[in-house]
Formats: structure tokens, sequence, C-alpha cells
């Protein structure tokens, strides 16, 4: 027992290798990325950028490594898990819709050593292109979820999922949100856990998803389903107090509610609302059914979609009226807060200090100073100087921030590596300089297909490669592979060596590189120019450690 | 007893690692904290922000409820304006460094910002700069704007300073000195 303070990522972190895990994969994406970042500063002695080894005594080797993507640490914790040992895969909610292919699968075969999907959501959209709620994707899957309301439960249901994951033979999502994830508080960890090592399973037909056998992986996971509910139901903690009223919280709901119980109280002569925790998945009934007939009405308090409140008002209207983001006592959008709680419970607003008399102008996100990106946005505008028609695509990265004024030199972020295959669908169809803008890892991560398509057809696009050496946005961590490489890389895609252009990213280089652009915006075929300078942010990291 | 903090500032003012250095020395010192931040692109010369909650008893919002802050710490004056609404109006108090960052075309006029402060019951508007120049190291201001309201933090100075030890160490005993001296010249500031 010891106690620590720990993020919500630090504390799923630790819970892993307290449970034994012994191969941890993903891909950075806020607010998931200090998860591997924690796992890899303490799982043993790093070996090499981006991966960390370590050989117990036990013979057991332990690795925690940065994937190409989602599905690439997805699937190697698959393999992780069919040869008996414990496993863990993190991720953004954005990075599971990547790894969507695995992670649906995953939930038919018959999981041997603990599988633990974390998947962190970021409900207001702080640093995402979306506000997917993960639990309805456990759901569509048919797999457990869990859902942790602190950072000690996010420590407590970590390591128990592994245990979870192995009794039932299923993997088990652990969802978790930016205020769990980025929040610290105090944390009281139990001794570690020896890594497991159960052997290669002996069932492959298990893990053969060919149809007669997935029929009957699929047969098999519906009838767990009644015991993952009679487990949900067992753990949900259900409090009557109040015959009028009654709350339901998941997650961090429980959170803002509690934060404003007391108050709630002494404005109902002490009395307290009957209460419902629910922090896994799928919902039992038996204690939703208690609360309700209990009380008079019910509100349901949960971060992300109205999942449960949906559940719970059926396709004919709830036994009692209930009140959430479905009738707009809690927004729909955005992520809660004790203040939207405190409305929804019919509490006075509380105002601070009164509004200044001075407009506050917002501060957003820019270029570091000395960015490669700025140099190379610059070149880039100045290129399509003059030019009426272009088409300037881009992609999930720093170099987003280059849709705003002053540069205003890119028209479209949707999602990791459209860039490539928006500029090719267009140029496909006629649209003149049809350009992509991406960085080095998202090229990896998901562009690299793209633009093989491109070569294929002999697309007519350009695509601009800002290789800066590692994943700015999420606090520089090393890309897949390194800038020397690259070349050699598109050169296998099949892009022609002549149309090739490795420039350096910089404002002393600027007339070479507008040159370049031009000419190579003016080439019918595939073009790849790779703008080559280190990100300010890794250098920074570098020179720290 | 409940100590709600906000830190504001400006992506690389050391704003988020102090929140940190307070929040261990409230841990050190028997309380319960919990602490929250928002990471990712707001680091790009963005603004930071992070809440801390010391209690004697069990916090539950990670984050600050409106109208409830008992201080807010800003690195950077016109952040100091943009959580107000946070501000506890019977008990709150600004602290605000006073040199702004101008890094966006459309930034006030500086006077009207720090007249906006110094409007706000109780404020305190520091020359943090200054004494951080004195102190050794212009990058400890952030330090010297909690010295400036160590009076109000429910934990002892020394064990601010502890953890401030702990923090700098790694880069070297000139770094500690400077932001322990940037600490002890803010705690000699006098308070109208």
């Amino acid at each position: 027992m010891a106690q620590m303070v720990f993020s919500g990522d630090e504390a799923v972190a630790q819970a892993a290798l307290d449970a034994g895990v012994a191969g941890a994969f993903a891909y950075p994406g806020t607010p998931s990325t200090e998860i591997m970042e924690y796992l890899q500063e303490h799982i043993g002695e790093a070996k090499g950028a981006g991966s960390s080894v370590a050989r117990a005594p036990d013979g057991i080797t332990r690795v925690a490594q940065w994937c190409s993507n989602e599905k690439t640490a997805y699937e190697s914790a698959l393999g992780v898990s069919f040869v008996g040992k414990r496993t863990m895969v993190s991720m953004k909610h954005v990075g599971l819709n990547v790894a969507m292919d695995p992670f649906v699968n995953s939930a038919l075969v018959r999981i041997h050593g603990g599988l633990v999907a974390v998947v962190a959501d970021d409900p207001s959209m702080h640093s995402s292109q979306n506000e997917q709620d993960s639990r309805l994707l456990a759901d569509f899957a048919r797999m457990p979820c869990f859902e942790p309301s602190n950072q000690q439960e996010a420590y407590d249901m970590t390591r128990f999922a592994f245990d979870y994951s192995e009794a039932h033979e299923v993997p088990v999502l652990v969802r978790i949100t930016t205020r769990l994830a980025h929040a610290r508080a105090s944390v009281t960890t139990a001794p570690a856990k020896p890594a497991t090592d159960l052997g290669k399973t002996t069932d492959a037909y298990a893990w053969t998803l060919m149809p007669a056998m997935a029929r009957k992986q699929w047969a098999g996971l519906l009838a767990k389903q009644a015991a993952f509910r009679a487990d949900a139901d067992a753990a949900s903690r259900l409090e009557l107090g109040s015959k009028e009223f009654g709350v339901i919280t998941c997650g961090l709901g429980r959170a803002y509610y509690m934060e404003n119980e007391e108050d709630w109280a002494q404005a109902h002569g002490g009395e307290r609302p009957s209460r419902l925790h629910i922090g896994r998945y799928p919902v039992g009934m038996g204690k939703i059914q208690a609360l309700v007939s209990h009380v008079k009405r019910v509100l349901v308090i949960e971060e992300g979609y109205p999942y449960v409140e949906r559940d719970l008002r059926g396709m004919f209207g709830p036994p009692v009226p209930v009140a959430g983001k479905m009738t707009g006592e809690i927004p729909l959008a955005g992520e809660l807060s004790a203040d939207s709680v405190r409305a929804a419970l019919g509490l006075p607003r509380r105002e601070g200090v009164a509004k200044v008399a001075i407009e506050v102008p917002g501060r957003p996100p820019q270029f570091c100073q000395g960015c490669p990106h700025a140099d190379s946005f610059t070149a880039l505008k100045k290129a399509l100087e003059g030019e009426a028609e272009f088409f300037s695509a881009s992609d999930i990265g720093c170099y987003a921030l280059a849709a705003q004024p002053p540069w205003s030199a890119i028209e479209s972020c949707v999602d990791m590596g459209a860039s490539v295959g928006m500029a090719r669908g267009a140029a496909s169809v006629g649209q003149k300089r049809a350009i992509g803008v991406i960085g080095d890892s998202t090229f990896y991560h998901s562009g690299m297909t793209n633009l093989l398509d491109a070569v294929r057809h002999r697309s007519p696009m350009t695509l601009l490669i800002l290789d800066n050496g590692t994943t700015g946005m999420t606090g520089a961590q090393p890309t897949i592979s390194a800038t020397s490489q690259l070349p050699i890389l598109l050169e296998g895609l099949g892009v022609e060596k002549e149309h090739i252009r490795v420039l350096e990213a910089h404002r002393r280089a600027i007339d070479a590189d507008v040159a370049a652009i031009r000419e190579e915006l003016a080439y019918d075929g595939v073009s790849v120019i790779v703008m080559v300078r280190e990100c300010i942010e890794w250098l920074k990291k570098a020179r720290r450690s | 007893m409940t100590c709600d903090i906000i830190f504001c500032g400006v992506g690389g003012q050391g704003g988020l690692s102090v929140s940190v250095v307070i929040a261990r020395a409230a841990m050190a010192s028997g309380f319960l904290v919990k602490q929250s931040e928002i990471h990712g692109m707001s680091q790009r010369g963005g603004e930071v922000l992070a809440h801390l909650r010391i209690s004697d008893k069990e916090i539950f919002s990670p984050t600050i409820p409106k109208g409830k802050a008992d201080i807010i710490f800003a690195f950077e004056p016109l952040e100091a304006l943009r959580h107000l609404s946070w501000l506890s109006v019977e008990r709150g108090t600004v602290v605000a460094a006073m040199t702004p960052i101008l890094n966006i075309p459309n930034y006030p006029d500086i006077e009207s910002v720090l007249g906006e402060i110094r409007k706000i019951p109780r404020s305190r508007l520091i020359d943090a700069d200054t004494l951080a120049k004195q102190a050794g190291n212009v990058r400890s201001a952030n330090l010297v704007l909690v010295g400036a309201a160590a009076d109000l933090l429910p934990v002892p100075p020394e064990a601010i300073e502890k953890e401030v030890v702990a923090l700098f160490s790694r880069k070297g005993e000139a770094m500690v000195q400077a932001n322990l001296k940037a600490f002890e010249l803010g705690r000699n500031i006098q308070h109208a």
C-alpha cells in the first residue's frame, strides 16, 4: 500500500504495471498520451526512441511502445493476449475509430491474457475534432465497459479490468474523460502482482474468425451479456433517500453531483436525493428499477452522450419523469461542470466577480516562436500567389493552426490522413493544384495508404510532408520512422524519384522552397515535397533530458 | 477548510508547474488536493489554466465551481480578467503580474487592463519580472507571485520551499537559489 498523487492517466498506467502487464501499446492523442509516457518511464530502462523494454528476473519481457497508429497498437495487444500475457492498449476517443476493426472483432475472440483498452474521451473538444462517447462503442462491440469517477477508481478499476478480462475471456474498455485524465489526486495503490504467463492459447479456432467459428464466438459473446449486466448491477451503488427525487450519476457526473449535494440537502430540510451511481456497462436493471420505483422523478448526470438516459427513457417513455440531456436540464454539448449540474438540480447560480469594463480578447494557440511549420506555410502561400485555382487540404496536427489568420493557408482538417485522400479525390475529378499538407507522424499513421491510391491512379496532386521528426501537438513523442528513411519509403510506395523533393523548412531557404513547390504543382502526376526541420518543442525536450 | 486556487497565464510561463509545487506542498502538509489542467494545443502560446483545490475533507469536482475561487494567480495581467467569474465575491483575491505578453494583435491598452485589476477588491498587482530579475532569473516570476500570496495559502512557506527545491534541483543549484529568492522577495512585499 502506497499513497501517491496521480493524474487519471498515471493512475491507469500504474494500475497496469501493478496488474502485471507485459505488453503496452499506444499512439499519442490528448488526453491519453501520458498513459504511455508514464509506462515508458516506469516499465524499465529505455531501449531506443519510443520504446521501453524490461526483462525482469521472472523472465517475462515487458514492453511499452508507441505504434504507427491505434489499429496497429490494438493488434499488437491481441498478439500478447494470444500468447497468454497481460496487455493494454491506450488511445484517445477518435483513435478508437481507427482501431475499430480489431476492437469490434476482439470481443469475439477468446481473450487469453487479460486485454484492457483504455480510451480517453474529450467532451468539450479541448483538443479534438468531436466529442464521441466511447461507452456506445463498447456497447456496439458488446464489450464490458468500466468508467471510473475519480483517480482512485481509475487505479482500482483498471487493475480489476485485467482480472475481469481473463475471467470472462473478453477485452474490457476502460473509459476516462479529459477532466479525469488530466486531474491529479491522491491514490492508494496495492502491492504489485507479478506478471503472469498463461502460455499460448490452446484454442486457436476461437481466434480464427472465419464464418463458422465467428458464429460460434458471437453466440458465446451474446450469452455472456447477462453476466456482464448482473456484474454491473452488483457493482453499482444505490443509496435510497428522498421519495420524491432520484439522481443517477455515471463516471465524473458523480463528482459534480456530490459537489452540490450538501446545498441541495440544505434547501430541502436536510433530506438527500436517492442516488444510484453506475460505473460499469452494459447497465444492470435491478438497482435502476429499485430507484425508479422509490422516487417520483429522476435526473441523469452522465459525461458524454445521453446513453443511460436514452435507455431509461425508452421508446414509449420512462416510468417516471426523467430529466437530463435529452430534456435540456443539462446541455447536450460540452463537458459537465459543477455549475451545469448545479443548475440541473434547481439550485441558484453562483456568481463570481462582476464583468469587467473592457473586452477580453481570446488568446488562441499559435505556432511556437521559430516553428518550422510557419516557414513551410510562408513558402506554400508564396508559391500559390496569383493562382486562382487550388485546393489545400490539411490534417490533424499543430499545422492545422495554419487555418487561422495570418496564415489562412489550409482549407480542411477532418481526420488522420484525410489531407492525402481528399487532395487525391479532388484531383481525380479535375481539381487543379490539389495539395495535401500533413505531418510526418500523421503520414505514417494514416497517410501512406492514401498516397498509394494516388500513385496507382496517377492522381495529379502534390503532397507536402512537414517532417519535424516528432508528434508535436501531444508534447513531442518520437515518430515511428526516421526522417532519413522517408524518401526511401516514398520511393517504395511508387512516387517517382525526381518528384520526391526534400527541402529545408527554414526562412533562409524560402526562395528555393517556393521554386520547388511551384515546379511540383505544375507536374501532372504525384509529387511529394518533404519539408524538413526539427520541432522546437522536441528540441527543448531533448535538451531537458 | 477549503482553498480553491486558479492559475492562469500564457503557455510557457511555468504556471502549471507552480500549481504542482503548491499541490505537493499541500499534500505534504496533510491536506487533500485535486489539481486539474488543460494540456494539448493550449500550450502553444495560448491561454493556460490550472485549477487547484486544497481541503481537509473529500474534494469532489476536479474543477472549481464559479464564484468559489479564493485566489487567482495570473502570471499575465489580461489572463486575470478572463477568469473573474470564478472569483469569490466575498473573499477572493487576484494576484497578478504586471507584464503583458503581447502575442495577439488585439491586446487591449495595458493601462486599462491594470486599471481593471486594481478595481477588484483586495487585488495585488505585482511587478514580478523586476523582482525575479533581482532574484537572479526572470523565469522565476511565477514564484514571486506565489510568495506575494503566501499569507493566503493554507500551506506553510517551508513546505513550498521544500517542493521548490525538489522541482528545480535537477536544473542546478543556481536555479534552486533563484527560485527560493524569488519566493522570498514575493513574501516581503507589503500589501495595502
